[in-house]
C-alpha cells in the first residue's frame, strides 16, 4: 500500500492501517501515510488483529496464517500449487485466501495482474543489472577514441518480464535478439525492436491460447533445434536474458554448459528463473558468479525488491483494483462473489473450503487463432487423373458444340440457297477468328480496341456506297446520310486510337 | 467494272483488319495495328468506289471528307475522361447508318420488282444483284435486312441512351417504365410479328412498325442499366453494331461487310462477357438490369469513417516504401489525373515503389483507367491489372483509393446478403493503411454501402480528388 493507493481505499469505504516502517525502504515513510489518513500500527502481530483485510506480498508464514480467523481475508502472494499445508491451515481457519498469482490472464483482470507488474520491473531490472556488470557501452558509437561495437543481447522467453526487457535494452542501444517457443509471439518482439530469431524447424506449436497464453512444454526434437540455435548464438552475444518458465514446473534448461563456455568473457547472463532452478543449470539463486572463462551469472530472485518503490506502487494498485472488484458498492463492505470469473479464480480458501484449482475461466484468455484449412495437398496420380477429366471434359465439351454446330449449319444448307451459304460460312469463320483475336488483346488496351472495332464497324459506308447511286431520291439521299456518319466514325475512331495509344509510354 | 480486283482488295482489308485487331495483343505493336486498320479501310473504300460502287464519286468524296472533319475535330478534342460517351455516340451513327442502308436494301428490292414487272432497264451493282435473285433467296434477303434494320436500331437509341447517361444528360439510375421487362418482350413479339407480315407482304409497314418497336427496345433496355453496369452496356452496343454491319452484309452480298461486322460483334461479345465476369454477374442479369435483388438484409456497418487531412497524408506517404493507387470512376470526373501522375512521379523519384490497381471495370468503359493514366504520363508497366497485384497488399505500406468505391468494397467476400457478394474486388484494406480520396460521406454509384471506409486502417481523405491532391503535392517535394 502507498499513500495514494491508501486514499484510494479510503474512498472504498475502508480505513486503512500499516505497520511501522513498512513504506521506509520503497521511499514512504510513516509520516506520508499518516497524512493520508493510514493509522500506524507499531507491530505486525497487532496490525493482523486490527485489520480484516491483510494485504501482503510475500507467502505468509505459518505463524502469520495461524492469526487468521474466519471473518478475515487475506490477499497475499501464496503460491498454492506448492503449499499445501497453508492452504490447509487457512481453512482450517476458515479465512478466505486471495492468492494474487492466481487472478486469471484475462482482459478485465489485468490491472490486478501482479505477476505481470512485477515480471515488467524483473525485465527491466535484469538488463539494469546486466549493464551493471557488463564492462562496455550498450549502443554503438564512433568516437574520437575508436569505434565501439553495439552489445548483443539475447532475450530467451517472451513473456511480460522478455518483452520489457527487449524494450529496455532496444531503447539502451543495444542490438537485441529475441527468442520464445510460441512463434505467435513474433510480431510483438518485432514491434519493440528487437530481432525475433526463428528455428529451421516445422512442428505443429500448441495453440498459445489453450494454455492461458503461457508457454507449455515442447517437444525433444524441438528442444534439440532451439539448443542448436542457441549454440550458434552464443559465442556473438554479450548478454543473455532468460525469461523461461512453464507454469508448476522446474525452469527448462536453455543455455548448457556449453554455452556458457562457448561466450566471450566479460558477458552476461542474467538468469530470471533462478527461483525455479535456472534457465541455466550454473545459476545459483540469489548469487552473482563468475566462471571460469569470465562469464558473469546473476541469479537474482528478488528483482522486484530491488526497484522498492516501482514495485510497491504497482502492486499497490493492483491490490487495490482487486478491492474495487471485491467492494461493488463502495462502501466498505467486502462481497466475495464466487461467480465472479476473476475473484473465483483468484481465491484459494473460502468459507472453510479449499478452493484451489479454480475452474478453467468462462472468457478464454486469448481469442484461439484460426488455422487455415490446409489446401488438400493432391498426389501425382490424382492430380494426373484431375487433368486427364478435365481434358476429357473439355474434349467432350467442343466435341458436343462442334457437333451441334455442324448440325445446324448442314440444316441450314439443306434449306438455305447455294449463293446464302456462301456467306454464311464467311460469317462463321470471322466469327471464329474473331473470338480467336480478341481473347489475346491486353486488358488496358480495352478502350482503345473499342475505338477501333467502332471506327472499322463504319464498313457500313460500303452498303451504303453501293447504294448512293441506284434508285429514287430517297434512296440517295438515305445513303448519302449514311455515307457521311461513317465518314465521321471512320476518322473520329482511328484518330482517337492512335491518340490514346500514343499516350501509352513505358517508363 | 472490275469486280476481280475489287475482291483481292476485299481480301488484303479483312487480313488487315484481322491484324489490326490482332495486333492490340500488346502496347508497341498496337501503334502499327491502327494503321493496317486505316490502311484496310481506305484500301476497302476505293475498292467500292471504283467496283461495285455506283456512281456519284464526287458527292460521296464530298460526304466522306465532310464527315471526316466532324470525326477528325471531335476526336482532337475530346478529353480523355469522356472517352466513354464519344465510343457510345459512335456507336450510335452506326446504328443509324446500318439502319438507312437497310431500308434503301428494302426500297432497291422494291423498285428491281417493279421494274422486272414493267420489264424495265435496271441500273446498279446491287440493283443488278437483286434482279438476279429467285423467290427463296429475296425471302432471305428480306429477312436479313429486316435483322440488320432491327439490330441498327437497337444500337442507335441504345446509344444514344447510353451516350446521354455517360455524359450525365439523363440520370445514370436503372429506370424502367411500369411493366418492365414485358414491354420489351412486348416490343420483340411485335417486331417478329412484323417480320413473318413482312416476308409475305413486302410491304414498307411492317418493315416501318419493327423500326418503332426496335427503336423503343434500345431506349427501354438501356434505361433499365444504370451506372456501374456502364461498361458492359457499351461493349454491348459494340457487338450490336458489329452484328447489325454484318447483317446488312449478308443482304447486300459484301463479304467484307460480313466478315468486319462479325469481328466487331465477336469482339464485343467477348468484352462484354470479360466485364461481367469482373463483376461476378451473368450477362443476362446485366441486361435485364440493375443489380439483382439481393438474399437478406445487408450486414450492419459498425464504427466511423475517421477523416484525415493532407498533412497526414503526406507524413504517411513519406513514411511508406510502398504504395499501391487504386483509382476509379471518380478519378476521371474529377479530372485529376494529372494530379496522381505526378503525385506518382514524385514519389518514385523518392524510391519508393509506386503502383497502380487497375479493376477490370473501374471506370465507365474497359479499360478506361489505363487510358486516363497513360493521357497523364504514367508508365504502363507500373500499371497492374486486379489479377497481378492482389496478392500484393498485404506486403503494402499504403493503398490510396481515388474516386472508386464498389470495386474495393469488402463487402463482396464479407457479406454474403450483399447485392456484389461473390463479385472480385482489390482487396486494398489489406495493406497497412487505407486512405480513401472521396468526395463526401455518401455511398457509391450503386448505393451499396462500403465497409472499408469503416475499417481501422482506413482514413477518409475527404474533398474533390484534383484539390486534394493538389494540396498534398505541395506537402510532398
Amino acid at each position: 500500500m502507498t499513500p495514494a493507493s491508501a486514499r484510494d481505499l479510503q474512498k472504498l469505504g475502508y480505513e486503512c492501517c500499516i505497520e511501522t516502517g513498512a513504506g521506509e525502504k520503497a521511499g514512504f515513510s510513516d509520516a506520508a501515510y499518516e497524512e493520508a489518513g493510514v493509522e500506524i500500527i507499531k507491530t505486525a502481530a497487532s496490525l493482523w488483529k486490527a485489520a480484516d483485510i491483510i494485504a501482503k506480498v510475500r507467502q505468509p508464514s505459518e505463524a502469520e496464517l495461524k492469526r487468521l480467523t474466519n471473518d478475515k481475508t487475506l490477499i497475499t502472494f501464496f503460491n498454492p500449487g506448492g503449499n499445501e499445508e497453508g492452504l490447509e491451515l487457512a481453512k482450517s481457519k476458515g479465512a478466505t485466501v486471495v492468492a494474487m498469482e492466481m487472478v486469471p490472464r484475462i482482459s478485465r483482470a489485468q490491472k490486478m495482474d501482479a505477476l505481470s507488474s512485477m515480471a515488467n520491473i524483473a525485465g527491466y531490472r535484469a538488463v539494469i543489472e546486466a549493464g551493471n556488470n557488463f564492462g562496455r557501452f550498450f549502443t554503438g558509437q564512433i568516437t574520437a577514441a575508436g569505434k565501439v561495437p553495439p552489445a548483443k543481447v539475447l532475450v530467451v522467453g517472451a513473456g511480460v518480464a522478455g518483452l520489457a526487457a527487449i524494450g529496455t535494452s532496444t531503447s539502451l542501444g543495444a542490438v537485441t535478439y529475441a527468442f520464445d517457443v510460441r512463434p505467435e509471439v513474433a510480431e510483438q518482439v518485432e514491434s519493440m525492436g528487437a530481432e525475433f530469431v526463428y528455428l529451421d524447424f516445422e512442428e505443429e506449436q500448441q495453440d498459445g491460447a489453450a494454455t492461458g497464453g503461457y508457454a507449455s512444454v515442447s517437444s525433444p526434437e524441438f528442444r534439440e533445434a532451439q539448443l542448436a540455435k542457441f549454440r550458434e548464438l552464443a559465442p556473438e552475444v554479450d548478454i543473455v536474458i532468460t525469461t523461461a518458465l512453464i507454469p508448476n514446473r522446474e525452469a527448462p534448461e536453455l543455455w548448457t554448459e556449453d554455452m556458457v563456455a562457448a561466450m566471450k568473457p566479460g558477458s552476461v547472463i542474467v538468469d530470471l528463473a533462478a527461483e525455479k532452478g535456472g534457465n541455466c543449470k550454473l545459476t545459483v539463486a540469489d548469487e552473482r558468479i563468475v566462471t571460469e572463462n569470465g562469464v558473469i551469472i546473476i541469479g537474482y530472485t528478488d528483482f522486484p525488491s530491488r526497484m522498492a518503490a516501482q514495485s510497491s506502487t504497482l502492486y499497490a494498485t493492483n491490490i487495490r483494483h482487486m478491492m474495487t472488484d471485491l467492494t461493488p458498492e463502495k462502501d466498505g463492505q467486502v462481497v466475495h462473489n464466487m461467480e465472479d470469473d476473476v475473484i473465483r479464480g483468484a481465491t484459494v480458501t473460502h468459507a472453510g473450503e479449499i478452493t484451489f484449482p479454480p475452474p478453467p475461466p468462462k472468457v478464454q484468455a486469448i481469442a484461439a487463432q484460426k488455422k487455415p484449412e490446409p489446401a488438400k495437398e493432391l498426389t501425382a496420380e490424382e492430380k494426373r487423373a484431375a487433368e486427364v477429366a478435365a481434358f476429357k471434359q473439355q474434349t467432350k465439351t467442343q466435341v458436343t458444340l462442334l457437333t451441334v454446330g455442324g448440325l445446324l449449319l448442314l440444316a441450314v444448307g439443306l434449306v438455305a440457297p447455294a449463293s446464302f451459304m456462301q456467306h454464311f460460312i464467311v460469317f462463321v469463320l470471322s466469327v471464329f477468328i474473331g473470338f480467336q483475336v480478341i481473347w489475346n488483346v491486353s486488358h488496358s488496351l480495352h478502350t482503345p480496341l473499342m475505338a477501333v472495332t467502332n471506327a472499322i464497324s463504319s464498313i457500313i459506308i460500303l452498303g451504303a456506297l453501293m447504294q448512293i447511286g441506284s434508285g429514287s431520291f430517297l434512296v440517295i439521299l438515305l445513303a448519302a446520310l449514311s455515307v457521311f456518319m461513317a465518314g465521321i466514325n471512320i476518322f473520329g475512331g482511328f484518330l482517337v486510337t492512335r491518340r490514346m495509344l500514343a499516350m501509352f509510354q513505358k517508363s | 467494272m472490275d469486280f476481280g480486283f475489287t475482291t483481292a482488295a476485299y481480301v488484303v482489308a479483312a487480313v488487315l483488319f484481322i491484324l489490326s485487331l490482332g495486333g492490340l495483343s500488346g502496347q508497341e505493336s498496337a501503334k502499327r495495328a491502327v494503321w493496317y486498320g486505316i490502311v484496310g479501310m481506305a484500301l476497302a473504300v476505293f475498292a467500292t468506289l471504283i467496283g461495285p460502287g455506283s456512281g456519284l464519286w464526287l458527292l460521296s468524296l464530298l460526304l466522306i471528307a465532310g464527315g471526316g472533319i466532324i470525326g477528325w475535330y471531335v476526336a482532337n478534342k475530346v478529353e480523355m475522361t469522356e472517352m466513354p460517351q464519344l465510343v457510345a455516340a459512335m456507336h450510335s451513327l452506326v446504328g443509324l447508318a446500318a439502319v438507312f442502308v437497310g431500308f434503301n436494301a428494302h426500297f432497291t428490292m422494291n423498285w428491281v420488282a417493279r421494274a422486272q414487272a414493267q420489264a424495265e432497264p435496271i441500273h446498279g451493282t446491287f440493283a443488278e444483284l437483286i434482279a438476279h435473285k429467285t423467290g427463296v433467296e429475296l425471302n432471305i434477303l428480306a429477312v436479313e435486312l429486316f435483322l440488320g434494320i432491327f439490330i441498327g436500331a437497337v444500337t442507335f437509341t441504345g446509344s444514344v441512351i447510353a451516350y446521354g447517361k455517360l455524359a450525365g444528360k439523363v440520370s445514370s439510375k436503372a429506370e424502367k417504365l411500369p411493366g418492365g421487362h414485358m414491354l420489351n418482350a412486348g416490343a420483340a413479339g411485335l417486331s417478329l410479328i412484323c417480320l413473318i407480315w413482312y416476308v409475305n407482304s413486302g410491304g414498307f409497314f411492317p418493315l416501318f412498325l419493327m423500326t418503332l418497336a426496335a427503336l423503343f427496345i434500345g431506349y427501354h433496355l438501356i434505361m433499365g442499366i444504370g451506372g456501374a453496369d456502364m461498361p458492359v452496356v457499351v461493349s454491348m452496343l459494340n457487338s450490336y453494331s458489329g452484328w447489325a454491319a454484318a447483317a446488312i452484309g449478308f443482304s447486300l452480298g459484301n463479304d467484307l461487310l460480313i466478315v468486319v461486322g462479325a469481328l466487331v460483334g465477336s469482339s464485343g461479345a467477348i468484352l462484354s462477357y470479360i466485364m461481367c465476369k469482373a463483376m461476378n454477374r451473368s450477362f443476362v442479369s446485366v441486361i435485364l438490369g440493375g443489380f439483382g435483388g439481393t438474399a437478406g438484409p445487408a450486414m450492419e456497418v459498425e464504427g466511423e469513417q475517421v477523416a484525415i487531412d493532407a498533412d497526414g497524408v503526406a507524413a504517411a506517404l513519406d513514411e511508406a516504401d510502398s504504395v499501391i493507387i487504386i483509382p476509379g470512376y471518380g478519378m476521371a470526373v474529377a479530372q485529376a489525373q494529372s494530379n496522381v501522375a505526378e503525385l506518382t512521379r514524385r514519389l518514385r523519384a523518392k524510391g519508393k515503389e509506386v503502383r497502380f490497381a487497375i479493376h477490370p471495370v473501374a471506370g465507365r468503359l474497359p479499360g478506361h483507367m489505363n487510358v486516363l493514366l497513360a493521357e497523364a504520363k504514367v508508365p504502363y508497366d507500373i500499371v497492374m491489372e486486379m489479377d497481378e497485384i492482389n496478392e500484393d497488399f498485404p506486403e503494402t505500406d499504403i493503398a490510396i483509393v481515388i474516386g472508386s468505391n464498389d470495386i474495393v468494397n469488402p463487402a463482396a467476400q464479407e457479406d454474403p446478403n450483399s447485392p456484389i457478394a461473390g463479385m472480385p474486388v482489390l482487396e486494398c484494406w489489406k495493406a497497412k493503411q487505407v486512405f480513401v480520396s472521396k468526395r463526401g460521406q455518401g455511398t457509391g454509384y450503386s448505393g451499396i454501402e462500403n465497409p472499408l471506409f469503416y475499417k481501422e486502417n482506413t482514413r477518409m481523405f475527404y474533398g474533390d480528388a484534383k484539390q486534394s491532391l493538389g494540396t498534398l503535392l505541395n506537402l510532398i517535394d
